[in-house]
């Protein structure tokens, strides 16, 4: 995101030097009072989860607990719960995460660098790929991964059920993120220098080989950002968990699924071990997201 | 289509230099094929088309056929005999129709509300105030959550008796309320939840938009004398139309996702009484009850509602080339 050097503010006149007057001040308050309401849901999560249980029912659901209302017992409890959820999370979101970026890199290069009639029919049928809601495809892919793929059976010997399933989550997640990752690489390939790759390819090199030194490096910033972005969306992903592994108790089970049903019991729903489970399934994204403030944003706008 | 055309020859005409200079002529025909533009570049974009399309066009083809059999699970699906029946089944279905209304309000309230509201962050944060990338970090953090997730956070807010949501309307003297249990006000409760998840993209994409428009604009309202008010409503807003576009094509994207809020703040497939969407109410069908067939055809009706949103934004960048 290209920051413009002249600020607005001044430009239109309306502010003074100072900065200090009121306009400035109700500018400042209106964007404080929007913090509190984008930070309350989460930092009443955060204050909830470490509440004993007498500190629940005695203080506000905002306020913090007293110090002797402070228990870890519900982080460490989700935290054991989540644990192989997480571990299933990261085994096919990593591997997909990545795929997907070669995968969306080499479709956006065939797409653009290389010129040919009916090119921008093929992007189309890509870039639609964005936009189609998972519900129309689960039933046909819930019955291939369960009967036709003969994944399961021809693998069976040296796949258990667990390494099937995330390896069907690595194809699925890949197939799908296809499509976003070709539209942002497309974007910045359309935009990139011509006069070096026509020199190139005067002198003779390959598509190959321009691709390999020309194309790849240009592109190290651009697979930053479809990393971050690719990673939080798989990670985040719940409907295929639900379809695809099926159950909690699936040795697969990933850490969304794990969390829809945490903390869920005959007597009533246990909100500070939700809460703590909340933070722990959106911790890797979270971290993500904070390191990688201004390349996510550059994601989404894209 | 006249666009799509010109779009094609100008792509075709354009950026022509070849390896082999003038000696195209000379070449077999065999050889130059191999030479082509179009079998170069395939093995680039093929693999990836192949894994794609199998996934989402071969899958769509299946789950349409599947919705024309009276597939429920067992064995296989039976295709000798297929039948328009369960889309008859749909339509005389009056909580398919409930479901339909549903998701056209969920649809067209919250896409509205977030342009609204992400039109407003960015032009707060386009006024160069201080620690404005702390600000758009803040409001675009939600986005970044998981449905799953986010769905935890606002149970709890939610939650009838010490909700913060009810602690908050009752300083005003009302409530409190079951958010989530009264089938009047669910799919509101519904909506601010996911307008809070999702303001933070809009506001995103609209400065992203905002930014790209020139400076010297803004001066020459300024001398033209209009306030800061008339500058944006007159100059600035009508140059957000694209932004508005592909950020609304987006939202309602997201709405039609909005399957897995709903599964995770209610707890399931079946959503309280008020909320049930066509997303939900297909999961419920198909996974649900086993009635796979049925659930298909909800599938496709579900596409065919997104469909309707995404063909003509897709079909009007096609014809200014912005594909």
């Amino acid at each position: 995101m290209s920051e413009r050097s002249v600020s607005v503010g001044e430009e239109t006149g309306d502010e003074t030097t100072t900065g200090f007057d009121l306009r400035r001040i109700g500018l400042y308050a209106t964007m404080l009072a929007l913090v509190v309401f984008y930070l309350l849901p989460i930092e009443s999560g955060l204050v909830t989860s470490i509440k004993t249980s007498e500190a629940l029912i005695n203080t506000q659901p905002f306020a913090p607990p007293g110090l002797d209302g402070v228990t870890l017992e519900k982080w460490q409890f989700a935290f054991d719960t989540l644990w192989s959820g997480m571990i299933n999370s990261m085994l096919f979101t990593i591997p997909a995460t990545i795929l997907c970026a070669v995968f969306g890199s080499m479709a956006a290069y065939g797409l653009t660098l290389v010129d040919w009639r009916g090119q921008v029919a093929v992007f189309t049928l890509f870039i639609a790929g964005i936009f189609i809601p998972y519900q129309a495809v689960i039933v046909p892919l819930t019955q291939f991964w369960s009967q036709y793929a003969m994944l399961d059976v021809r693998l069976g010997l040296i796949l258990t059920d667990r390494t099937a399933t995330l390896l069907e989550l690595i194809i699925t997640h890949t197939a799908y993120g296809i499509p976003i990752c070709t539209l942002l690489f497309r974007s910045q390939y359309k935009t990139m220098s011509w006069e070096m790759i026509e020199a190139a390819r005067l002198d003779g090199a390959t598509v190959w080989r321009i691709y390999k030194r020309i194309v790849l490096p240009l592109s190290v910033p651009m697979f930053a950002v479809v990393f971050i972005f690719q990673f939080t969306q798989i990670w985040n992903e719940f409907l295929f968990s639900l379809t695809i592994i099926g159950s909690v108790s699936d040795p697969a089970a990933s850490a969304t699924l794990i969390l829809s049903g945490l903390g869920e019991a005959l007597e009533g729903t246990d909100y500070p071990l939700r809460m703590a489970g909340a933070f722990i399934t959106a911790l890797p994204t979270l971290v993500v997201y904070l390191l990688f403030a201004d390349e996510f944003a550059e994601g989404v706008e894209v | 289509m006249k666009g799509v055309l010109r779009f094609l020859r100008r792509s075709r005409t354009k950026r022509r230099a070849r390896t082999d200079g003038g000696t195209a002529e000379k070449r077999s025909t065999a050889r130059r094929w191999l030479d082509s533009d179009i079998v170069q570049s395939a093995p680039f974009w093929g693999p990836p088309f192949l894994l794609m399309g199998f996934f989402v066009y071969a899958s769509i083809g299946w789950n349409f056929l599947l919705s024309l059999t009276d597939y429920t699970g067992f064995g296989g699906a039976d295709y000798s005999n297929l039948s328009l029946e369960n889309y008859r089944m749909l339509i005389e279905d009056p909580a398919i129709w409930e479901a339909t209304r549903n998701t056209f309000v969920l649809l067209v309230v919250f896409t509205i509300t977030c342009l609204v509201i992400g039109l407003g962050l960015a032009i707060l944060l386009d006024r160069q105030v201080r620690f404005g990338r702390g600000f758009r970090t803040i409001y675009l953090l939600p986005f970044a959550l998981s449905f799953i997730v986010t769905a935890q956070f606002w149970r709890w807010m939610y939650n009838v008796n010490d909700g913060i949501v009810n602690q908050f309307v009752g300083i005003f003297g009302i409530g409190p309320y079951s958010w989530l249990g009264n089938p009047q006000i669910v799919l509101g409760a519904v909506i601010f939840a996911l307008v809070w998840q999702f303001s933070g993209y809009t506001m995103v994409i609209y400065l992203a938009a905002l930014r790209s428009i020139p400076t010297d604009q803004y001066e020459a309202s300024k001398i033209d004398g209009a306030g800061t008010l008339r500058m944006y409503r007159r100059v600035i807003i009508p140059q957000l139309r694209p932004a508005m576009v592909s950020a609304s094509v987006t939202l309602v994207l997201f709405a039609l996702k909005a399957f897995d809020f709903l599964y995770a703040v209610f707890g399931g497939y079946r959503p309280r009484q008020g909320a049930d969407i066509l997303a939900t109410k297909m999961v419920r069908e198909a996974f649900g009850q086993s009635e796979w067939a049925y659930g298909s055809a909800i599938a496709i009706a579900l596409f065919a509602l997104s469909l309707a949103v995404i063909a003509p934004y897709l079909y009007s960048q096609y014809t200014r080339g912005n594909l």
